[in-house]
C-alpha cells in the first residue's frame, strides 16, 4: 500500500494521509468543521484537479490550518505517497 | 538597516502567520537547523506557499540548508520568487558565497524577478571568522551573522552568557562590516526566558559596534528593537543638530559642542534610522 | 419580541431598553432578614441540614463561587438533593465550575430544573446548552445578581454559604483555613436576603476578629470535613502569559491606555485574571515605574500581581470582591489597604458601586460584533462556556472599556457581523485591541480626537473585520433554531438576549 503523511495535529495546522486508490475518497476531520468543512474540502478536490489526480484516498485531520496549510500539506503527502 | 532578525521554523504554520505581528525588522524563514531532515520537503512546500499568499511589510530571509547539498538546492529551487528578500547561508564560506550568487542570478534571470535577492552569510566556523574581510566584499552581501552556537562548538569552547568567548568574532564583525558598509548582526541570546539576559547580552554587543541581533522567540524581539534603536535623546539632538546646519555654513557650535561636517552626517544618519522605524 | 439591540426575547420576559435604563427606575429592596435560630446552630452534616431546615421539592438554594474550581459545597448539597429524590430545584449560584458534577446528575434526573447563574462553564453548562434542563437557565452579571436578590426576583429558600473559617455562631470570613478562598464579596447577598442561611465550614474556630458573614443572619452552621480544594480554589489562569501574540496585545493595550492619558497619577483601573490581561497589568507596571506615578485603586478579581503591586505602594488599595489565588487571599487577610467589598458596593446598578470609578476596565471577548457588542457567554458553536460574571457592570461603569482578544482563534475570526450571544452592550464598549490593530467605537469621538497621529495602528472595526477573513476565509453560518434554554439578563434584569440548545 503506497502511504504518504504530512503536517501535524498542531493549532493552525492539518495531519494529511493520502493513499493510492482506485476510487476517490476525502474524509475532513475539523475542529471547525462546522464552519469551514465545505471549504477544506474544496481546496482538497482543487488541488487533486491541478495536479490531475482522479483516484486517491486523502484523510485531513484539521485543527484550523487556513487554505494554503492545506494544501502544501496535501501535496506533500502525495509526494511522499508517491516516493513510498 | 536591520535592528531585528526573528527566527521562525518554516515548517509551522502556526508561527509562520503570526510572524508579522512581532514588528521584526526582518523574519528568518528558517529550513535548516530547526526543521527534521524528514521533514524538510514538507517544510520548503508550506513556506513557497506561505510567500504566495501574504503580504509582508518585514524583510523576508530564507536560512536554506548548505548548497553543497541536494536539500538546499532544493530549497532555492522550490522558494525562490519575488517575494523573497535576502537568503541566510549557513556555514558560509567564501567560495559558497560567491555559487550562491550565481545560483540567485539564474533564478532571478529565469523567473523574472527584477530585484537583487540579498545573501546574509551566517558566519559560524573559525575559518569563516578569518574569512570574513573576503566575504564581506563579495556582490549581493548586505550584512552578515554570527552564529555563536555552532562557533563555540567548532572552537571547542564554553558558551556564556557573557560572551567573553566571542568578544574577538564580534569586534572583527563590527569593524569589517562598517568598512564594507553592511549590517553586523549577532548571534541569539537562547535563554528565552531570561529577559535581563537578553538585554546585557544585546547592550554588550551594540556596545562593540554591531548593528542588530537575531532572536530566537518574539518576546526578545521589543527589548533588540528598543537596544538598537537610536534613543530619544539621541533624535531630539539630531534634529536639533539638522535644524542648526540649515542656519550656518561650515562648523559652528551648539551647546558648547562643535558641530562640524562628520558629526552632522552621524545624525542624518540617526534621522534616517528613526524615519525608517517610525521613531520620529 | 426583539429588544433594543434587535435580539429576539422570549413571551414574559421584560426586554433589554438601553445600558443605563435602570436610572429610569427606582431601586425597590426586600426586607433584610435575620435569624431566629437564638439556640444551638452547629450541625453535623448537609443531611442534618436537610432535616432542620425542612427542605424539600421546588426550593431555591444558594451558593457563592468563591471557593472556584475547588468547590465542594455545591457538590454535597446536590448530592443531597439527589438522595431524597427531590424534584424541581432551583439552583442560585454565583458561578458554577467544571467541578461541579453532581449538578449533571440533578439535572439529567430532573431534581433541578432551573439554575440562576453569572459564569458558567463544564460538563453542567454542556448539559444545559444540549437541552437536558428541564426549566430555564438565567444568567445574570455579578452585580445584577445582588439587585435580582435585593429585589426579590430570586427568592432564596436557602443560602449555603461556605465560609473557610467559622465560629458557632456564624461568624467567619475567607482568610484562613484550609480552604481559605480570601474575599466572600459575593455571599453578602445571599447573607441578607435568604429566607434561611446556613454557613458550611472545615474550619470551626472559637472567634472570627473581622467577620463578614455575620451570627444575626445564620440560622445554621455545618462542619464538614473538607469544603473546598485549595489546588481547585486557585484557577488555571492566574500567569501571565507568555504566548508572544498575548503579549504584543498587552503591549499595546498599556500603550494605548498611556496615550489616551488614563495611566495618570491617581487613576483606578480593573484589569481581570486572565493571561492576556495580567499581561496587560505588567506593561501598566512598567509605565507606572517610568512615569513615577501610583494608581488610587485595583479592583475586581484579584491576584498576587495586584497585591503585590499594592505591597510595592504602586497601588493605594485594593477593592476585592474576588481572589483568584492565594497570593490574592494572603493579602487581604494582612494588608489594610485590601479591602474587601461586597457585591452590591462591587457592581449593583442602584449603588454609588466601584465600577462606575473606574478610569477603565480591560475585558476579554469570544465574539464581538461591527457595532461593539460583545459575547462572553458562548462559544461560536453556541456551547455555555462563561457568563458575563463582572463583565457588564464594569463596562458600565468605567470611563473607557477595553476588550483585548486575538483577531482569530484557530481559524475563527473574533469580529462577526452576528454574534452568538450579546453578553454586554455595544453602548458600553469602547476600544477593541487586537494584535493586529486597534478598534475605537464610533460613538467615542473623544478617544478618536486623543489618537489622531497615532503610531498605534487605528482601524474602523470593519477594517479589522476584513482583514481577519483575509486570513481565514469566510466562516459558514449556523441558523441558531435550537429550542429556547434560557435567558441572559442584563444588569437589571432586562433580557439583551435569549440562549439556545446547541
Amino acid at each position: 500500500m503506497k502511504i504518504g503523511i504530512a503536517g501535524s495535529l498542531e493549532s493552525s495546522d492539518c495531519l494529511v494521509r493520502a493513499e493510492e486508490s482506485d476510487k476517490l475518497e476525502i474524509q475532513i476531520e475539523s475542529s471547525v468543521f462546522e464552519f469551514f468543512g465545505n471549504q477544506i474540502r474544496k481546496v482538497v478536490l482543487d488541488t487533486l484537479e491541478d495536479q490531475g489526480i482522479k483516484t486517491i484516498k486523502i484523510h485531513v485531520n484539521d485543527k484550523g490550518a487556513l487554505d494554503y496549510t492545506i494544501r502544501s500539506r496535501l501535496l506533500t503527502a502525495i509526494e511522499r505517497m508517491k516516493r513510498s | 538597516m536591520r535592528r531585528s532578525l526573528l527566527f521562525i521554523p518554516a515548517n509551522r504554520p502556526g508561527m509562520m502567520q503570526n510572524a508579522e505581528v512581532f514588528e521584526a525588522d526582518g523574519i528568518i524563514f528558517d529550513l535548516e537547523d530547526s526543521v527534521a531532515l524528514n521533514e524538510k520537503d514538507a517544510a520548503r512546500t508550506l513556506l513557497k506557499h506561505f510567500l504566495a499568499t501574504f503580504k509582508f511589510d518585514f524583510e523576508v530571509v530564507i536560512r536554506i540548508n548548505p548548497i553543497d547539498h541536494v536539500n538546499g538546492l532544493l530549497d532555492l529551487e522550490t522558494i525562490i520568487s519575488p517575494a523573497v528578500d535576502a537568503i541566510m547561508l549557513p556555514k558560509a564560506d567564501p567560495a559558497m558565497v560567491r555559487k550562491l550568487g550565481e545560483l540567485l542570478e539564474g533564478f532571478e534571470r529565469a523567473r523574472g524577478i527584477r530585484k537583487t535577492i540579498k545573501i546574509i552569510p551566517l558566519i559560524e566556523l573559525a575559518k569563516s571568522v578569518l574569512q570574513m574581510e573576503e566575504i564581506a566584499g563579495l556582490p549581493r552581501v548586505d550584512g552578515m551573522m554570527l552564529g555563536a552556537e555552532d562557533l563555540s562548538s567548532d572552537m571547542e569552547m564554553e558558551r556564556t552568557k557573557t560572551g567573553n568567548e566571542i568578544f574577538y568574532p564580534r569586534a572583527r564583525l563590527a569593524y569589517i562590516a562598517r568598512a564594507f558598509g553592511i549590517d553586523a548582526i549577532d548571534t541569539p541570546f537562547t535563554d528565552v526566558l531570561d529577559e535581563d539576559g537578553l538585554c546585557a547580552d544585546a547592550r554588550r554587543a551594540k556596545g562593540l559596534g554591531l548593528t542588530g541581533k537575531a532572536a530566537i522567540h518574539p518576546n526578545q524581539i521589543r527589548y533588540i528593537n528598543e537596544i538598537f534603536s537610536p534613543s530619544k535623546a539621541q533624535i531630539e539632538w539630531a534634529l536639533k543638530v539638522i535644524a542648526a546646519a540649515k542656519e550656518h555654513s561650515g562648523a559652528f557650535s551648539l551647546d558648547g559642542k562643535m558641530i562640524d561636517t562628520p558629526i552632522i552626517a552621524r545624525c542624518e544618519k540617526i534621522l534616517e534610522k528613526g524615519r525608517k522605524w517610525k521613531l520620529l | 419580541m426583539k429588544n433594543a439591540l434587535g435580539r429576539y426575547v422570549p413571551e414574559g420576559f421584560k426586554p433589554f431598553v438601553g445600558s443605563k435604563d435602570y436610572l429610569n427606575h427606582s431601586r425597590t429592596t426586600e426586607k433584610v432578614i435575620y435569624s431566629e435560630n437564638k439556640g444551638n446552630k452547629l450541625l453535623r452534616s448537609i443531611s442534618e441540614a436537610f432535616d432542620a431546615l425542612g427542605i424539600t421539592d421546588s426550593m431555591t438554594l444558594s451558593f457563592h463561587h468563591h471557593l472556584r474550581n475547588g468547590d465542594l459545597v455545591m457538590n454535597l448539597v446536590c448530592d443531597e438533593i439527589r438522595k431524597r429524590g427531590l424534584k424541581d430545584i432551583t439552583i442560585a449560584a454565583s458561578s458554577i465550575f467544571p467541578n461541579h458534577r453532581v449538578l449533571i446528575d440533578c439535572i439529567e434526573n430532573g431534581n433541578v430544573t432551573n439554575i440562576y447563574t453569572s459564569y458558567f462553564n463544564g460538563g453542567a453548562a454542556k448539559a444545559v446548552s444540549e437541552g437536558k434542563l428541564k426549566g430555564l437557565l438565567y444568567m445574570d452579571t455579578h452585580g445584577g445578581r445582588s439587585r435580582a436578590i435585593e429585589s426579590g426576583d430570586i427568592k432564596i429558600d436557602v443560602a449555603f454559604i461556605a465560609v473557610p473559617a467559622s465560629d458557632a455562631q456564624g461568624n467567619g470570613n475567607g482568610y484562613s483555613g484550609p480552604s481559605a478562598c480570601g474575599s466572600l464579596g459575593y455571599a453578602i447577598p445571599d447573607m441578607l436576603y435568604a429566607k434561611k442561611k446556613v454557613v458550611v465550614t472545615d474550619n470551626l474556630v472559637d472567634e472570627v476578629a473581622k467577620p463578614v458573614i455575620q451570627a444575626p443572619y445564620i440560622d445554621y452552621v455545618v462542619v464538614v470535613d473538607k469544603i473546598g480544594d485549595a489546588s481547585g480554589i486557585e484557577s488555571g489562569t492566574t500567569r501571565i502569559t507568555r504566548d508572544p501574540v498575548g503579549l504584543k496585545i498587552a503591549e499595546k493595550t498599556a500603550a494605548l491606555l498611556d496615550e489616551l492619558g488614563l495611566l495618570e497619577d491617581g487613576f483606578a483601573m480593573q484589569t481581570g485574571a486572565g493571561g492576556t490581561t495580567l499581561a496587560v497589568t505588567k506593561f501598566i507596571r512598567d509605565i507606572m515605574l517610568k512615569k513615577n506615578i501610583k494608581a488610587r485603586f485595583a479592583s475586581g478579581g484579584i491576584t498576587r500581581y495586584h497585591a503585590e503591586m499594592l505591597a510595592e505602594g504602586l497601588i493605594e488599595k485594593i477593592y476585592d470582591v474576588q481572589c483568584f489565588d492565594l497570593g490574592g487571599v494572603k493579602s487581604i487577610a494582612s494588608n489594610p489597604n485590601h479591602i474587601e467589598i461586597s457585591a452590591f458596593q462591587y457592581g449593583n446598578p442602584y449603588e454609588d458601586a466601584i465600577v462606575n470609578h473606574l478610569d477603565f476596565v480591560i475585558l476579554g471577548a469570544t465574539e464581538i460584533d461591527l457595532n461593539f457588542n460583545v459575547n462572553v457567554t458562548t462559544a461560536t458553536t453556541g456551547l455555555i462556556m462563561g457568563g458575563s460574571g463582572g463583565h457588564s457592570d464594569t463596562a458600565n461603569g468605567a470611563k473607557v472599556t477595553v476588550v483585548v482578544s486575538p483577531l482569530m482563534k484557530s481559524r475563527l475570526p473574533i469580529i462577526r457581523p452576528e454574534i452568538t450571544t450579546v453578553t454586554t452592550p455595544g453602548e458600553d464598549v469602547d476600544v477593541f485591541v487586537t494584535e493586529r490593530g486597534i478598534a475605537i467605537n464610533p460613538r467615542r469621538t473623544d478617544l478618536l480626537e486623543k489618537l489622531q497621529g497615532s503610531r498605534l495602528k487605528i482601524v474602523p472595526i470593519e477594517e479589522l473585520y476584513k482583514l481577519s477573513l483575509g486570513y481565514t476565509g469566510v466562516p459558514e453560518s449556523k441558523p441558531r433554531n435550537g429550542r429556547i434554554i434560557g435567558v441572559v439578563r442584563y444588569r437589571d434584569q432586562t433580557v439583551i438576549d435569549t440562549l439556545y440548545q446547541m
